[in-house]
């Protein structure tokens, strides 16, 4: 059964991938090894995962707002989430996903957390705002 | 968003890539501030410009701007650097770093930038009028800029203020509304503020309680009240919290405050003890730092008038833009300084050079802003005081 829900667009484009969420917010300077897309943070959720090619499902960024080029770096390193899903954006990951060329939407009609699962095959379109679960 | 016709052109890719992007950047920006429009800028101050800060990741950012062919429509200068690019050397920063900053400043260049390198613009000429929207991103410029001289901006970041400059407009919420523009902090001065330093303990210890309210101050004195001591308030609150807008009794061209404004009072005894907190157990400085914000030329006129008359007992640096030296320098401020063991450093400031990377542990200041971020950002520990006291440790 496929779950389409609204949301706000952020970043324009459209992207699929697994779901890789996150209830913690994620900091991408220190937070993000930019070589191999790995979470380092001590003590994160995430930590020791990788968020190379998952739908990245987190609340907002934290932290420095290098973090923003630090997006950037992953995604010359093909190493960048291939969509985001924030609760609510802010500037440091707005712009990260701007200039990455990473599809985002934030502010799901629904609990996203309620209905998405780690995994679960997900689909953002950025352009028109919109959330397809498979 | 509301766009104009030209707006949405540039959304839509037709004025090149480097302008689409920096267009959906503002426009996602005002998304999520509830902005209805965008209004026109008239400058914009680029932050993140010392490769100390921005490091490869933001270098690499810059290079790709600048290769997708991006310019700037509006004025737009640069806040300051991790060196003195004339004098890298002599201020012993690794070679390496100085290679990758000079980079960085290239690359803002090649965007049609002024490589001004100073986080007080309105000293050397650029100082919107009252009421005109720019696009400023260092917070302490901020401050100034809203607050002494009236002019409108929020706190951009880096990227944001770039992408402003990109495309001449900036997202219209926040400080660029009448509505946002007034005091929730009523301050009540009832201590004496003779020096810098008294300005900058002040703007610590209100910068704390303010957080992201706006505060107005009564009690300050109109002759008090030089640019210079407003410069260091305003950049010492928004260091300690994020104060981009104050007003002073009789002094901003603004005033206007909440019907419930919390009221505050600051006695001589709060500034005593804020004095001595920031102070790090009265240590005695490796290296000296004034100007921070950068300072103006009647500050460096004085430092040379005072190290003329006694030598200080530690290395010192003036810090400021660097028209602002060749002034000094023609002046002949320069000569007693370096006579007296000082430097006028331009371009750059204790905070964003790698101080840390060049044998300095403790670092002496009189700016609640240089205070607030050297232990963290530069790993030294602080000695606060006047000029006269930390000079003569």
């Amino acid at each position: 059964m496929t779950i389409i829900l609204n949301a706000r667009s952020i970043s324009k484009g459209k992207a699929s991938g697994e779901a890789l969420l996150s209830k913690e917010p994620i900091g991408f300077l220190g937070g993000v090894d930019p070589e191999t897309g790995v979470v380092i943070e001590k003590g994160h959720q995430l930590e020791g995962q990788c968020v190379a090619g998952r739908v990245l499902v987190f609340p907002n960024g934290k932290g420095s707002t290098v973090g923003s080029y630090v997006m950037l770096q992953l995604a010359k390193n093909n190493k960048a989430p291939t969509a985001i899903i924030n609760i609510s954006a802010e500037p440091i990951i707005v712009v990260g996903a701007i200039i990455s060329r990473i599809p985002m939407v934030d502010k799901a009609e629904n609990d996203i957390y309620a209905v998405l699962k780690n995994g679960q095959k997900v689909e953002v379109d950025g352009t028109k705002g919109r959330i397809i679960i498979s | 968003m509301l766009l104009t016709k030209q707006e949405q052109k540039m959304f839509d890719g037709e004025e090149g890539e480097a302008v689409q992007q920096s267009m959906e950047i503002l426009v996602a920006l005002g998304k999520i501030y509830g902005a209805e429009n965008m209004v026109k800028i008239t400058s914009a101050q680029i932050s993140g410009v010392s490769y100390k800060t921005i490091g490869r990741a933001g270098l690499e950012y810059l290079e790709d701007l600048a290769g997708k062919k991006a310019k700037v429509v509006v004025p737009t200068f640069l806040n300051p650097a991790g060196m003195d690019v004339e004098q890298w050397k002599e201020m012993k920063i690794p070679e390496d770093f100085a290679k990758n900053q000079i980079k960085v400043l290239d690359a803002y260049g090649k965007m049609g930038i002024m490589k001004t390198c100073t986080c007080t613009p309105y000293f050397i000429g650029i100082r919107p009028k009252k009421g005109e929207h720019v696009a400023w991103a260092e917070s302490s410029a901020v401050a100034f800029c809203n607050s002494v001289l009236g002019a409108r901006t929020n706190r951009e970041g880096g990227p944001s203020a770039l992408a402003s400059a990109i495309c001449g407009v900036t997202p219209k919420y926040g400080l660029h509304l009448d509505e946002n523009r007034f005091a929730k902090l009523l301050i009540e001065v009832k201590c004496e503020l003779k020096t810098t330093a008294d300005f900058g303990a002040l703007g610590s210890y209100v910068g704390k309680m303010a957080k992201t309210n706006y505060p107005a101050f009564v009690g300050i004195k109109k002759t008090d009240a030089s640019e210079e001591h407003l410069k260091v308030l305003g950049a010492s609150m928004a260091a300690t919290g994020s104060v981009p807008l104050f007003f002073v009794d009789e002094v901003t061209p603004e005033w206007k405050i909440d019907d419930g404004a919390e009221r505050i009072t600051v006695t001589n005894e709060d500034l005593a003890k804020t004095k001595k907190e920031i102070d790090q157990n009265r240590p005695k400085p490796d290296l000296v730092t004034i100007g921070c914000p950068h300072a103006s030329l009647e500050e460096i006129k004085q430092i040379a008038e005072m190290v003329s008359k006694k030598k200080p007992t530690c290395e010192f640096w003036v810090c400021t833009a660097r028209k602002i030296k060749e002034e000094a320098v023609k002046r002949g401020y320069e000569k007693p300084i370096l006579a007296a063991g000082g430097k006028i450093v331009a371009d750059t400031c204790m905070v964003v050079c790698p101080l840390e990377q060049m044998g300095y542990k403790i670092t002496g200041t009189n700016s609640g802003k240089a205070a607030a971020y050297l232990p963290n950002l530069c790993k030294q520990r602080v000695a606060f005081g006047d000029v006269e006291d930390i000079l003569y440790r």
